[in-house]
């Protein structure tokens, strides 16, 4: 393979394209809504209309207007479809030569779209996520080919750390940094490690992404693998995304196929291999150390660090762990150079970040904004409200790690650090909504409810501090606390937080607290009445 | 060998670098309260008693893994702590089906002694009165799961000092249990050599011999201490 034969394939694969193309979502999303079914029946339109000539009907990846599936789009007419029903599937043809389509149109410069800036997520949706030869013609593996013809390793990590790239699995750990640790390490083994193990509810964009352009994360980690030496990469998903493991496998054999993975990779001295690991259903294993724990076969649970993986990863070596988004923003950070990267977003947080926008609102689905845009245009404007006129009561980020964010705060801008100062974390993106029928304790109860099923049981503060704490809100829930039951909430949320060993424990009572923060008077109105506390000394008094 | 020094709860410790900070704790006689600690095994960190405040972070560490660093500053006995490992403790005590008067390891267990030194009367956690099992099916010892606080001593004295791997841990959670073999009763699990390195390593009385009662249970922690440092050292001799 070399550039001009790159240059060839994506000819050919343009060259093949129809005049008019309908693209049909066949993520998991919109599959679950019967996107298959409707893509057969196009297929069919298409061929009793008999213009196999002119219109093709082609599977492409999410169109992050989740919540509106199936949705299908037609090129160039600009169009997009929602709900779309096979019965539809003939009238969307007429539609073509100036008839009306039965299906419902979605409005393509609707904010929710207009407000983005796809760059993790600009081939998704646009090209066919089986078709090595769409990414191709897309200009894809071309950064791939420069780092490798033009750039040394070193060359390769200074675009990454001029991009200000953090990480996007939720620590905000700067990219580059992480590189270069692992590129100082002595040469010899080292592993390059795609975190896919994305499991925290509300959360979906990591999936999207590996249903959608899985040769961008291929691609990235290649990258990576050459900036840091390290010659074999692992994608860690876990089992419940079956279709993103499928496309990874077929990603992997096309790659391999055109000696985009292998050995001497554009005829450079560097070869790379990738194998994918398959979770086995414990959250815990997206943290880092647990999850080289079950790459290595052995029991996911967390390790204390240091040593870091940086320094001692997956069988001893020097390890790099991203995540998806993370190595799905390397090729354009190459492609563009990281000064472009840089002049997006804001000073501490650069680029953009990918959110999945799901709860109370009116729009679900998958947005990439620019870090700083505020929060309140993400939820009002692109998300369109709570649907039925109904008022936002908060936002949670970060799932089970992060916290509830006030309406009245909605005007903060999404960067690493002003999150955290709210008491919630930036996350690896899930942001579900919350309407004012909401109960605040009722979620803080379901995420720690989450946290005590997902906890790993090593240490103890999380294995039996998280079952105590569920225990506390169900009785205040019940309304059957007293006082002294929220203080006793209060310490042991510090202390589950300050002595638990991984993160999962360590943030397990941010929900708890955030809620507490914010919302304190729900837990107080939840109380029993200060008569009825038992155990309350009674004092008899004389008159 | 370079030497790190250190303050420990204001005592100045000098130590070879590499050792860890409840090394040099035991050096200096400080004592730092331990439970999945045992010498010789590799350390978990995994009980939490150990943590200790280190200055110029809000962090806490345990002592058991954490190396020794030039000029650190490390309290060990903070009222902080001090609440924190009372709690932890009483985590325990509710967690599992602890009852001293008739549990064979009754003036003898760690656990206990751990409870009067943070200073437990009660636990103000309620208890979770979980249904858990007793397996007798080996002809020398048994293992009574209600004592069991998961420290993982005998999964790592098995596989690390006898080199027979019969235990280990099974699901996550508050549902977490030692499990033997092939999840099979530890009678019938074939690599056990009936050696009783996991009786002597038990810090309660889950591990036990059979026909031992009330207060009766036996360890001779001696006989791993000599086998880890003969293992060491090359010390062979008693």
């Amino acid at each position: 393979m070399d550039i001009a034969e790159l240059h060839e394939i994506a000819q050919q694969a343009r060259d093949r394209r129809k005049p008019t193309r309908i693209r049909c979502c066949t993520a998991a999303g919109c599959l679950s809504s019967g996107a298959a079914a409707v893509k057969t029946e196009l297929a069919q339109a298409v061929k009793t209309a008999g213009l196999e000539d002119q219109v093709e009907v082609c599977s492409v990846g999410c169109m992050r207007f989740c919540g509106h599936g199936p949705l299908v789009a037609v090129d160039p007419s600009d169009t997009l479809y929602a709900a779309v029903t096979p019965t539809d599937a003939p009238s969307i043809l007429t539609a073509l030569n100036g008839g009306k389509a039965t299906a419902a149109q979605a409005d393509p410069n609707h904010p929710f779209f207009a407000q983005q800036q796809p760059i993790v997520l600009e081939n998704s949706g646009l090209i066919n996520p089986e078709s090595i030869d769409d990414y191709i013609a897309a200009g894809g593996y071309e950064p791939l080919h420069h780092a490798l013809t033009e750039l040394t390793p070193e060359e390769t990590l200074d675009e990454v750390t001029r991009s200000g790239l953090r990480g996007r699995g939720g620590g905000g750990y700067p990219t580059g940094l992480k590189w270069a640790t692992v590129a100082k390490m002595p040469a010899g083994q080292k592993y390059v490690i795609c975190n896919a193990d994305e499991g925290d509810p509300g959360a979906f964009m990591d999936r999207s992404v590996l249903e959608s352009d899985p040769h961008r994360i291929l691609e990235g980690m290649a990258i990576a693998g050459y900036a840091i030496g390290a010659n074999h990469g692992f994608i860690y998903v876990r089992a419940e995304y079956p279709l993103a493991i499928q496309r990874l496998k077929k990603a992997i054999q096309q790659a391999k196929r055109y000696a985009l993975l292998g050995s001497q990779i554009f005829d450079a001295a560097f070869d790379f291999k990738i194998d994918i690991r398959i979770g086995a259903g414990a959250f815990v294993c997206g943290e880092e150390t647990a999850l080289m724990h079950s790459i290595q076969g052995q029991r996911g649970t967390p390790r204390p660090r240091p040593p870091y993986p940086a320094e001692s990863g997956l069988w001893g070596c020097p390890t790099l762990i991203n995540n998806v988004e993370t190595l799905a923003n390397i090729p354009a950070i190459l492609r563009h150079g990281g000064d472009w990267y840089a002049g997006i977003g804001t000073e501490t947080s650069k680029g953009t970040k990918v959110f999945a926008l799901t709860g109370n609102i009116t729009h679900t689905g998958l947005i990439e904004v620019p870090m700083g845009t505020p929060l309140r245009q993400i939820v009002a404007d692109m998300g369109g409200g709570v649907p039925d006129g109904g008022r936002v009561k908060a936002v949670q980020t970060g799932g089970p790690s992060g916290g509830c964010i006030p309406a009245h705060l909605l005007d903060t801008p999404v960067e690493y650090e002003s999150l955290q100062a709210l008491g919630t974390i930036m996350g690896s993106g899930g942001m579900i909504v919350m309407d004012d029928h909401t109960s605040m304790v009722e979620i803080a109860r379901f995420y720690m409810d989450f946290c005590k099923g997902e906890s790993c049981g090593k240490c103890v503060p999380c294995r039996a501090g998280t079952v105590q704490l569920y225990d506390l809100l169900t009785q205040i829930m019940a309304g059957e606390a007293t006082r002294e039951d929220l203080d006793q909430l209060e310490a042991l949320s510090a202390m589950v937080k300050d002595m638990s060993l991984c993160g999962l424990g360590q943030t397990a009572p941010n929900p708890v607290v955030s809620t507490l923060k914010y919302f304190k008077q729900e837990y107080l109105d939840l109380l029993l009445p200060a008569s009825n506390r038992s155990g309350a000394p009674t004092v008899a008094t004389l008159s | 060998m370079t030497v790190k020094t250190l303050k420990i709860d204001d005592i100045d410790v000098a130590i070879a670098a590499g050792s860890t900070i409840l090394q040099a704790a035991q050096e200096a006689s400080i004592p730092i309260p331990t439970l999945c600690h045992l010498e010789g095994l590799t350390p978990v960190a995994a009980c939490r008693m150990c943590m200790v405040e280190i200055e110029g972070t809000s962090k806490l560490f345990p002592a058991c893994v954490t190396e020794v660093g030039e000029g650190m500053v490390v309290s060990t006995n903070t009222p902080k702590l001090q609440g924190y490992r009372r709690m932890n403790v009483e985590l325990l005590f509710a967690e599992g089906n602890h009852v001293c008067a008739i549990c064979v390891a009754n003036d003898n267990c760690e656990l206990q002694d751990l409870a009067v030194e943070v200073g437990i009367d009660h636990s103000r956690f309620p208890y979770q009165f979980p249904k858990r099992s007793i397996d007798l099916s080996h002809p020398q010892f048994g293992i009574d799961h209600n004592r069991c606080i998961l420290c993982t001593r005998c999964v790592r004295v098995c596989d690390e000092v006898e080199g027979a791997h019969v235990w280990d841990v099974a699901q996550r959670g508050s549902a977490c249990h030692i499990t033997s073999g092939m999840d099979q009763p530890w009678g019938e699990v074939s690599a056990c050599t009936s050696c009783g390195k996991c009786v002597d390593a038990c810090p309660t009385g889950a591990i036990f011999h059979k026909g031992e009662t009330t207060g009766e249970k036996q360890r001779d922690r001696e006989k791993l201490a000599f086998l880890m440092n003969a293992r060491e050292h090359q010390q062979w001799t008693r």
